[in-house]
């Protein structure tokens, strides 16, 4: 026997918003990411040149030298709006509270070798400044894209950064006793410190550029594609061997968002680079140029921590972006 | 060895660095290169460390919270759709109510978005960037769970389906357009000033709060629901528009006279934009909370009042124009609806008469102005529809070069004589519906001189044709289902069979 529940019958007269029936073809029942990010960005008859920059339209196509036919082809992978991008950032979150006091009850950060201890502060904590450029550089492509699809991931991205420069400041601050001792330090380091000039360079020289899609491949693509795996990676192995699980454990946070994040900056690239031979051109000249440079900015990096295995190490990161940049479709 | 004993950190200096302390001075590019556009507004920040934080939200709080308040809102708005709630509604003319609020709000809440971006990347201090940041996040989170929301009463209403293509065309959608557009388009601590303070501290409660509590009387779970979860991000925004006044006010003396000049600009422009909300309170919710003009009494002549005064410590004053914006309280929701009624052939939502009933009521709240100015009119309407000849206005009206708004607004003092101004600039002739949008064009009209009048673009053959049914089809605008009254139209038609079949299963 079934149960049968007796309710009105109300049929529907469609099953999504116009705009969204067009690009899926027919008016089939859309998902929440189609409704919610699917051209509701204005296009046009837009009343005022900006006071700030009367070159442009405040949204503007032609703040980039990206052409694209459709702007809704960056379609996320993740297909992350709103609801869906904090409920999985919550989630994400739940597990570094859970390793934060992991660690606090076991006194994990004792463990990690002292000179190793004063290398954490010279390395990674700096690197909350790196995080806070990659957020403006994020809250710059929201500000100045063009379309839904990317300004609303750009901005959850900036979400991110400052979430992350965040997770790293606790770490810093857990370090050092619970004061701002140590993030004073790596400020410093930051500022001053040799290994540190040629990135921060980096980091400012992008936060001046006007084509927002030159940002999305210098910081997301390559500066992040080379300081996640060095980071993260490399110089956490090595940092195994002076007692810093802990570190690891704390950081988790990253390399799981690095990956995932990973998928969204493949997805645009690809996207981008398959449109036309133009764009491709463009696409590979930017990556080649900030490649460079920000491999030789990590170079003296790499050499205060990892000493004579920085070479390796740095020709590694390299070579594994590059193989990623060559199936995004870029020419090296 | 036994680590020394923890410091624990207050609150304030934790949050400090978890936020500005990530911020550093650059000196490789030029600061001035870096932040561009906070300084050509002549505003001047002696001393940004004294910005004091408006609330201290971490990110990872920030996600709990966020992420909390999204999985119960969705859990809501999946069970309306499960069990067709659009049924449990007062009336099936209230559901004009939202489309005016789909076609006209929900676009501004994505641009609003994008500008606290442009805010959260360019404003110097980092301390104010990270609470832009967060309302870039917000209006994001307000736009989408909009649409999402409406997108239920989408799939059994007309109206609805094409609300980006009209949001850029329709006349009257270039309202709510022009004003988003003006800020956005103005330096990023007029934006502050415009959005944050004048619209989100100073109006919120008179457009968020009738539209959710317009849906809480009318039975519509799903947008009172989007209402009370936006409650929170509300009191934030608001919270950053009072800060920034202040901080502006208190970082240098010449700061006020510009401050000042854009606080009257904004109050002028919201107030207008407002008779919107006015028309939508007084004619087109079936179940009324308050009439506009009591609305305006509490949240601007006394809450307003009261911010002002506090405010005059800082040299600040009552905007410009107040008091007749005030004595406009009693006309702008019977003019405007008028307008629209008038102009039903090329609106996307259903037009209507009071019924005696609600022309009662209005009468009532109306004691000065209703049955002297207003009520003969309707009569007048209901009469001509009666003996078949439903009045339309067939001229295409010629519109305020600032409000866009069709110059149909009476002179102060004499609420039987249209308003009219006009000025010169570069040898044309630009006219507004008041003072107070003249000033406006008077004082950046190399800016206003710019705006794209719809009537002036149809006459210039830019929407689909000369014809009505070409500017319709422009607008993708269904003739006969998205217009017109709500008398006959499918919205009507389909309610109407809805309550009959419900009252065969009732028995």
């Amino acid at each position: 026997m079934s149960i049968d529940i007796k309710t009105m019958n109300v049929e529907p007269k469609r099953h999504t918003f116009a705009h969204v029936a067009r690009r899926l073809g027919s008016d089939a029942p859309a998902s929440r990411y189609e409704e919610g990010v699917y051209d509701l960005q204005a296009t046009t008859h837009f009343h005022y040149r900006p006071l700030w920059g009367p070159e442009h339209w405040h949204f503007d196509e032609g703040r980039t030298q990206v052409k694209m036919s459709d702007w809704y082809k960056f379609k996320d992978p993740r297909q992350y709006y709103y609801g869906t991008y904090t409920i999985a950032r919550a989630n994400m979150h739940q597990t570094t509270d859970r390793n934060f006091a992991f660690e606090e009850k076991r006194e994990m950060l004792a463990n990690i070798d002292p000179e190793w201890r004063e290398m954490i502060v010279n390395y990674l904590i700096p690197l909350r400044h790196y995080e806070w450029g990659a957020n403006m550089n994020a809250c710059s492509i929201s500000d100045t894209g063009y379309g839904t699809a990317i300004t609303s991931a750009a901005i959850f991205t900036a979400g991110d950064r400052l979430g992350i420069a965040q997770i790293l400041s606790r770490v810093g601050i857990s370090l050092g006793n619970g004061t701002g001792d140590l993030l004073d330090d790596a400020k410093a380091q930051w500022m001053n410190g040799p290994a540190w000039q040629g990135m921060r360079k980096c980091v400012e020289d992008s936060l001046v550029l006007k084509d927002w899609f030159e940002a999305l491949v210098a910081q997301f693509l390559v500066m992040d594609g080379l300081v996640y795996p060095l980071v993260y990676n490399h110089i956490d192995t090595e940092g195994q061997k002076h007692g810093a699980a802990a570190i690891s454990i704390l950081c988790e946070f990253m390399v799981d968002w690095s990956a995932e994040h990973n998928r969204w900056v493949d997805a645009v690239i690809k996207v981008a680079a398959k449109e036309s031979e133009e764009n491709q051109a463009l696409l590979s000249s930017w990556y080649s140029q900030w490649r460079d440079e920000t491999h030789k900015a990590l170079q003296p990096l790499a050499a205060m921590v990892l000493g004579d295995g920085a070479d390796s190490a740095l020709a590694d990161v390299k070579e594994q972006l590059d193989k990623r940049a060559g199936k995004l479709g870029l020419n090296l | 060895m036994t680590p020394p004993r923890k410091k624990k950190m207050n609150l304030k200096q934790r949050y400090a660095l978890m936020t500005r302390g990530l911020d550093w001075e650059t000196s490789y590019q030029k600061m001035d290169d870096v932040f561009p556009y906070d300084t050509f507004e002549g505003i001047k920040i002696t001393d940004w460390s004294k910005w004091e934080d408006p609330f201290r939200l971490t990110m990872d709080a920030y996600w709990k919270y966020q992420g909390e308040k999204e999985r119960k809102l969705y859990a809501v708005l999946d069970s309306f759709a499960q069990n067709n709630g659009q049924l449990g509604i007062s009336d099936a003319r209230y559901v004009n109510a939202i489309k005016l609020f789909l076609t006209g709000v929900t676009p501004l809440e994505y641009q609003a978005h994008r500008h606290f971006a442009h805010l959260g990347r360019h404003i110097r201090g980092a301390g104010p960037r990270v609470a832009a940041q967060m309302q870039s996040l917000d209006e994001l989170r307000h736009a989408q769970t909009q649409i999402h929301t409406i997108s239920h009463y989408n799939k059994y209403f007309d109206g609805f389906a094409e609300f980006p293509h009209m949001h850029d065309r329709v006349w009257y959608l270039s309202v709510p357009k022009s004003f988003f557009d003006d800020a956005c388009t103005a330096g990023p601590f007029e934006f502050f000033t415009a959005i944050s303070f004048a619209f989100e501290y100073v109006l919120t409660n008179l457009l968020f709060v009738p539209f959710m509590s317009g849906a809480a009387y009318n039975g519509d779970l799903a947008t009172v629901t989007f209402g009370f979860s936006a409650q929170s991000d509300e009191a934030r925004h608001m919270t950053l528009g009072i800060e920034v006044i202040k901080f502006m006010l208190e970082q240098h003396p010449d700061n006020l006279p510009i401050v000042q000049k854009w606080v009257d600009k904004w109050f002028w422009r919201g107030h207008k934009m407002l008779g919107l909300v006015a028309m939508m309170m007084d004619y087109m919710l079936p179940k009324r909370i308050m009439s506009w003009k009591e609305a305006w009494e509490i949240y601007f002549t006394e809450a307003g009042g009261a911010l002002f005064e506090d405010l005059s410590r800082y040299g600040l004053r009552v905007p410009k124009y107040a008091d007749i914006a005030t004595e406009e309280a009693e006309h702008i929701s019977h003019q405007n609806w008028a307008i629209f009624y008038q102009y039903t052939q090329a609106a996307g939502f259903h037009t209507w008469l009071p019924t005696d009933e609600e022309m009662a009521w209005l009468s009532e709240k109306y004691p000065n102005t209703f049955d002297k100015y207003y009520r003969p009119r309707f009569e007048m309407w209901r009469e001509m529809e009666a003996k078949g000849e439903r009045f339309y206005n067939n001229a295409l009206p010629q519109l305020c070069q600032t409000c866009q708004i069709p110059m149909g607004y009476t002179e102060p003092g004499d609420p039987t004589k249209i308003g009219f101004r006009s000025t010169e600039y570069k040898g044309d002739r630009y006219h507004f519906c008041s003072d107070g949008c003249k000033d406006i064009f008077e004082n950046e009209p190399e800016k206003f001189a710019q705006a794209w009048l719809p009537v002036h673009q149809i006459f210039q053959g830019n929407c689909g044709g000369a014809d009505l049914g070409d500017v319709l089809k422009w607008y993708h605008m269904e003739n006969g289902t998205d217009n017109l009254d709500y008398s006959g139209s499918p919205d009507q038609q389909q309610w109407d069979a809805w309550q009959a079949a419900r009252k065969k299963v009732a028995g």
